[in-house]
């Protein structure tokens, strides 16, 4: 094991692992962390907390991560390169293995002029790509970014993002085999509801045997009506909403269109577990955290399995 | 070529303080070619300065004088009986050219009348483009002539990310995503493989994060 994270225990087992988000609040209070992990707990194997998403300033993700592990929802922390240089990164990293958290999702993160402070000053030190090595490097050779040798290295489940519907198309692979080279240990994609485009970029990954080297959660959302499936596939860069799927959130009865993007997000669940080298789903409900228990119900995902034996071949060497 | 846009009008203005004799000096070569503040716009903004000073009921005089390099000492150093006659310069040269003459004249109240926008060039007429962050250590040679540290948002140096779509980049539908353009270029020459390979992080210490930047050439020195 390379953090003993359930994540990675539930994955390293063959299971089709299950992730959700919870997205810190916009203020300082815990209570927030603590409902929403409510509504989390025991559906899926861990949960992304998001890193000032959009570019708007919430609670840090590893204060709000640990706070959820407090809760007893293991947590993914995600860490973008947009608000912090090499220092800062790695400084939190230690941070975050020392309090607990097991699982770091490694991300570009969106640029600030989306979120509610565009006159700030971005860093960008690093990309997501070089992330990932840093965390690796610090983790299994135990140096620091500047080659530096540290006693106690960070026992991090090291994930990345992929977006299968971004441009250049026939990149996206290629891109993922240099996440995998880099050192990620799962991927976690963009929302998918096109899952025939999925389903091509899923052949070119297992053309390169990348879903043998890294596992795959392909991320899902509940869409909650007709204006929101047109706003995302119209406003948001990179998620392809097919127009059937717009028109079936057009067409739901009155009162009805949440009920109609729950099904939607099922079906599209259903069809990515049948897809060879898709290692899980990573469902992702923003502010709607209380869909979780219905989706992983009607989709079958629970309950979820308990992985406290690790498999012989598995089990990690004594830590001295 | 250094790029520059003239600050707007009324900020001009509020910097005039107290002086009564302005004298307005343009730079004969970067702001010249980009219509920021050559001799033309020096110009034109005296004479906006004075139709407000004849509307305003005011005193203030305006001269003008437009040098050939204002980044140049020696071409700097013709101005001289000009600034010695004013109470403050509004020097329309991108920032070098306000602080060389801030410099060059220490007692003299110098205001920036343009504010310096990029390293770049004109795409067509009206219309100029971002292409140096002068980061202090080319990568050109990798990525095929395009640049992206200076022209990717997020200065990403491993190709493109999950916001490019349809050779665009996620801020907006009027920016190309440099990492497309990239792998257009790559792949068109050839050397697609080459943008497998991960770039290992860049040492920012030549960039303006090492701190202010001097070259020092021993075999010119006199």
């Amino acid at each position: 094991m390379k953090s003993g994270s359930n994540l990675e225990k539930v994955l390293a087992a063959g299971h089709f692992a299950a992730t959700a988000e919870l997205g810190p609040p916009k203020s300082a209070d815990p209570a927030v962390i603590r409902e929403k992990a409510k509504f989390l707990k025991g559906y899926v194997d861990a949960a992304n907390i998001t890193d000032n998403q959009t570019a708007i300033v919430r609670m840090s993700s590893v204060a709000a991560a640990y706070l959820a592990l407090v809760e007893g929802v293991e947590p993914v922390a995600q860490m973008t390169c947009r608000d912090r240089n090499r220092i800062m990164m790695q400084s939190d990293i230690l941070g975050m293995a020392a309090l607990g958290i097991k699982n770091l999702l490694c991300l570009s993160g969106d640029h600030q002029t989306f979120g509610n402070h565009p006159g700030s000053k971005n860093v960008y030190d690093l990309d997501s790509i070089q992330l990932v090595q840093m965390v690796k490097n610090m983790r299994d050779d135990k140096k620091f970014q500047c080659g530096e040798a540290m006693d106690v290295e960070p026992r991090l489940f090291i994930g990345a993002a992929a977006n299968p519907f971004a441009d250049p198309f026939d990149f996206r692979v290629v891109r993922l085999g240099k996440k995998a080279a880099a050192g990620a240990d799962f991927i976690q994609t963009q929302l998918v509801y096109d899952v025939d485009k999925f389903a091509r970029w899923m052949e070119g990954v297992r053309a390169r045997g990348l879903h043998q080297r890294v596992k795959i959660l392909a991320g899902v959302g509940p869409i909650k009506s007709a204006g929101a499936a047109r706003y995302m596939k119209t406003k948001v860069a990179g998620i392809d909403v097919p127009d059937e799927v717009v028109a079936r959130m057009a067409g739901a009865a009155k009162g009805k269109a949440k009920e109609e993007g729950l099904k939607i997000c099922v079906e599209i669940i259903q069809k990515l577990k049948s897809i060879e080298g898709v290692a899980g789903v990573h469902i992702m409900a923003i502010e709607w955290e209380e869909a979780i228990a219905e989706i992983t119900e009607s989709a079958g995902l629970l309950p979820r399995p308990k992985v406290d034996e690790v498999p012989a071949a598995e089990a990690p060497k004594a830590v001295s | 070529m250094i790029k520059a846009q003239q600050k707007p009008f009324d900020e001009i203005r509020g910097m005039l303080g107290n002086a009564k004799n302005v004298l307005i000096l343009g730079c004969g070569t970067c702001v010249t070619i980009c219509f920021a503040g050559g001799e033309k716009e020096v110009a034109i903004l005296a004479s906006l300065l004075r139709m407000a000073e004849d509307i305003d009921n005011g005193d203030r005089q305006f001269r003008e004088h437009t040098v050939k390099r204002q980044c140049e000492w020696e071409f700097l150093d013709g101005a001289a009986e000009e600034v010695k006659n004013a109470d403050l310069v509004v020097s329309l040269a991108c920032g070098i050219g306000v602080q060389a003459t801030a410099q060059r004249y220490p007692d003299k109240p110098v205001v920036p009348g343009v504010n310096t926008s990029f390293l770049g060039l004109i795409l067509e007429q009206g219309i100029w483009s971002e292409r140096c962050v002068a980061c202090g250590n080319c990568v050109l040679d990798k990525t095929g002539g395009i640049c992206p540290v200076a022209r990717c948002s997020k200065s990403l140096l491993n190709g493109p990310c999950g916001g490019s779509v349809g050779g665009k980049c996620e801020i907006s539908p009027e920016v190309d995503c440099a990492w497309q353009l990239i792998h257009d270029k790559l792949t068109a020459a050839g050397r697609a493989e080459e943008l497998e390979e991960i770039t290992p992080p860049k040492d920012w210490r030549t960039s303006q994060s090492g701190g202010p930047r001097k070259i020092v050439r021993e075999d010119l020195r006199v």
